[in-house]
């Protein structure tokens, strides 16, 4: 970064001398930026108008109409369809349930890893390479592992008949969502870590200085001082975890391929399915059903993220 | 500066440790004890973690230079059971093993030279990788200029709607992506992965960041000595980018290097999908390879892992924000 300060320095050095004359033009020219600053964005708008925006307003007008040829106006008469679907319900009780788990895991496990690195144990950066291979790893390419490990036949059972408990068909019981919860973590923890590691980094030393000549316990100066400054960080890891865990249908389907236990249908799968029928109104009522729910999620979140950090 | 409160309670709190300090040391070392109980603690909550992140990863790697043989006496009985031909000798129990009977480099060769299949599919992951990234850094970074550079009220809600579009799951965006590649006739062809991924919003957000954090007075005195924009962008705006460059190009890596959502929908033919998705494929026969097949998936990542590491914790952190 240093070296390219000081090339854009030389270059204004330069550039002193011819710039008097230079200068008089200068309003001019930055009304013309600001109308050429549209055109870097350009390409962006039109990829994005053209792959996102656009068809998601078809996918609006979709799912408000009997069908795309037809075009006859009905309402909300998509959405009552889909909400009165089982396998959408029980794809939206499952991801959220998954969610529900997962997230409040991923948020304390990490924030737990991130106090251990903070501490002076020794090996510290051996460590955090350590914690964030899973992220680095393709999940395709563990997955043989953790077939290994919770197959009927696999060594978690192996391990629980030798102390006496019965064979649990992980994947293929109520237990799944378990299973994919660790791999998730597994997959996680390391990302927030980082996240936290930054956050705690930059809680002012000086207050805790004073807390512990003041002689509070590490507890209280974690809960009262430090907790406090990572609210913000908190929320943000709550987001992108959350985000991170309507993605688990990867893992989930690498696991398990396209028809999975009960427990472990999702709506990714709910809407490959829908695919495979073509029922485009179905498809379109559901995924905004999705984005609107998505977008009050996160609303809330980056609300409570930008008033914790005010708050400080 | 410190506030007039902040001073005074250090003063106590100094006065405070200086009759600490007074007593005799009995207090301190039992402190310094205590201290040192708790890292000891905590160093072995971290190799207990380091021990439960990594065993997958090692055992994956020493599984693929075992011998099949080996392979289907300690895994058979999970893998063979939709095995319906001919009869192989399979196991009752599962073994775990880390260090294999004989170390051979077999599975590889028949990876490299005997089955074309799985290198087509990494092919497919490379060329389906490769492009998104280096595109999509380049449509982002004309547009993170145009954002940071001059800002209005548009701009403004234009950008936040970067990030919610960069916040929605697939479930959501897939549908839209699906439309438009049937409407433009790029279904089924490397292009309906290609184009949404490279317009995609992440690059964006994350170089917007970095460019904001160059220091406006830089822009300005570069303008009024007469650069023109384009000028100012690529010899003052993109040098002072370089490792931002890097950190996003490392995220947006790993996240392509794993896609499974996006082939399952938008390419019916399988013999275009990537390895990702092509790796859950693999059939009872061959769990041997799939072993070998998984660690040269694993390669590339793991390099970028060794060489961008710091880029990557910088990416990370830039992603909360929080580095601004």
């Amino acid at each position: 970064m240093s070296e390219a300060v000081q090339r854009a320095d030389r270059y204004l050095r330069k550039n002193a001398a011819k710039s008097e004359e230079r200068r008089k033009s200068h309003a001019q020219r930055g009304r013309r930026g600001k109308a050429a600053s549209w055109l870097f964005l350009l390409p962006s708008l039109f990829g994005v108008g053209l792959f996102f925006v656009a068809p998601f307003c078809v996918v609006i007008r979709y799912s408000l109409v009997n069908n795309p040829v037809q075009g006859r106006f009905v309402g909300i008469g998509n959405y009552i369809r889909v909400l009165g679907n089982g396998a959408f319900l029980l794809a939206a009780k499952n991801t959220l349930l998954f969610s529900a788990i997962a997230v409040p895991l991923a948020v304390a496990l990490s924030l737990w890893l991130a106090v251990i690195m903070e501490s002076r144990i020794p090996f510290r950066s051996q460590f955090r390479s350590f914690f964030l291979t899973p992220m680095m790893v393709p999940v395709a390419s563990v997955i043989l592992i953790w077939q290994v490990l919770f197959d009927y036949n696999g060594l978690v059972n192996v391990w629980l008949t030798k102390i006496g408990i019965d064979k649990i068909d992980w994947l293929k019981s109520p237990y799944a969502p378990l299973v994919v919860v660790l791999l998730f973590l597994w997959k996680n923890l390391g990302y927030n870590m980082i996240l936290f590691m930054a956050g705690l980094s930059a809680v002012p030393r000086d207050q805790i200085e004073v807390a512990r000549l003041e002689s509070a316990s590490e507890r209280q100066i974690f809960w009262l001082i430090k907790i406090r400054y990572l609210s913000s960080t908190i929320a943000f890891v709550t987001i992108m975890s959350l985000i991170n865990s309507f993605k688990v249908f990867r893992e989930v389907y690498l696991l398990t391929g396209d028809y999975p236990f009960d427990s472990l249908y999702l709506l990714q799968h709910f809407m490959n399915n829908t695919f495979q029928s073509l029922d485009y109104q179905k498809l379109s009522a559901a995924a905004v059903i999705m984005a609107v729910v998505m977008v009050v999620i996160i609303g809330l979140l980056l609300k409570a993220e930008s008033k914790l950090s005010r708050d400080l | 500066m410190e506030s007039k409160p902040a001073v005074k309670r250090r003063e106590k709190a100094l006065a405070v440790s200086r009759t600490v300090r007074k007593t005799p040391s009995a207090n301190r070392r039992k402190k310094e004890r205590r201290e040192s109980r708790i890292i000891a603690r905590r160093t072995a909550a971290a190799v207990f973690f380091a021990f439960l992140f990594l065993t997958p990863v090692v055992l994956t790697i020493t599984n693929s230079f075992m011998t099949p043989s080996e392979i289907n006496a300690n895994y058979g009985a999970i893998f063979a059971k939709n095995d319906t031909g001919g009869k192989v000798y399979v196991s009752e129990t599962v073994n775990l093993k880390f260090i294999p009977d004989m170390v051979t480099f077999s599975q590889y060769a028949s990876v490299l030279f005997k089955s074309p299949a799985y290198l087509i599919k990494f092919w497919n992951s490379v060329i389906y990788v490769v492009p998104i990234v280096v595109f999509q850094l380049l449509v982002a970074a004309l547009a993170a200029y145009g954002f940071a550079r001059y800002s209005g009220r548009v701009k403004e809600f234009i950008f936040f709607a970067y990030i919610i579009l960069m916040l929605m799951p697939y479930q959501v965006t897939l549908v839209p992506n699906f439309l438009v590649s049937s409407f433009l006739g790029i279904l089924d062809t490397r292009w309906a992965i290609w184009l949404p991924g490279i317009f995609s919003p992440f690059a964006v957000y994350m170089l917007t960041r970095y460019m904001q954090r160059i220091p406006y007075s830089i822009y300005e005195a570069a303008s009024i000595d007469g650069a023109g924009e384009w000028q100012i962008f690529s010899q003052i705006c993109l040098p002072l980018c370089r490792g931002g460059f890097a950190s996003i190009a490392i995220l947006l890596f790993i996240d392509y290097w794993n896609m499974v959502e996006q082939p399952l929908i938008l390419l019916s033919n399988e013999e275009m999908h990537p390895l990702s998705v092509f790796l859950s494929r693999i059939n009872a026969g061959e769990i041997s390879l799939a072993f070998a097949v998984a660690v040269v998936y694993m390669i590339l990542p793991i390099l970028l892992f060794i060489y961008g590491e710091e880029s990557l914790v910088e990416g990370i952190m830039y992603q909360g924000g929080i580095k601004e």
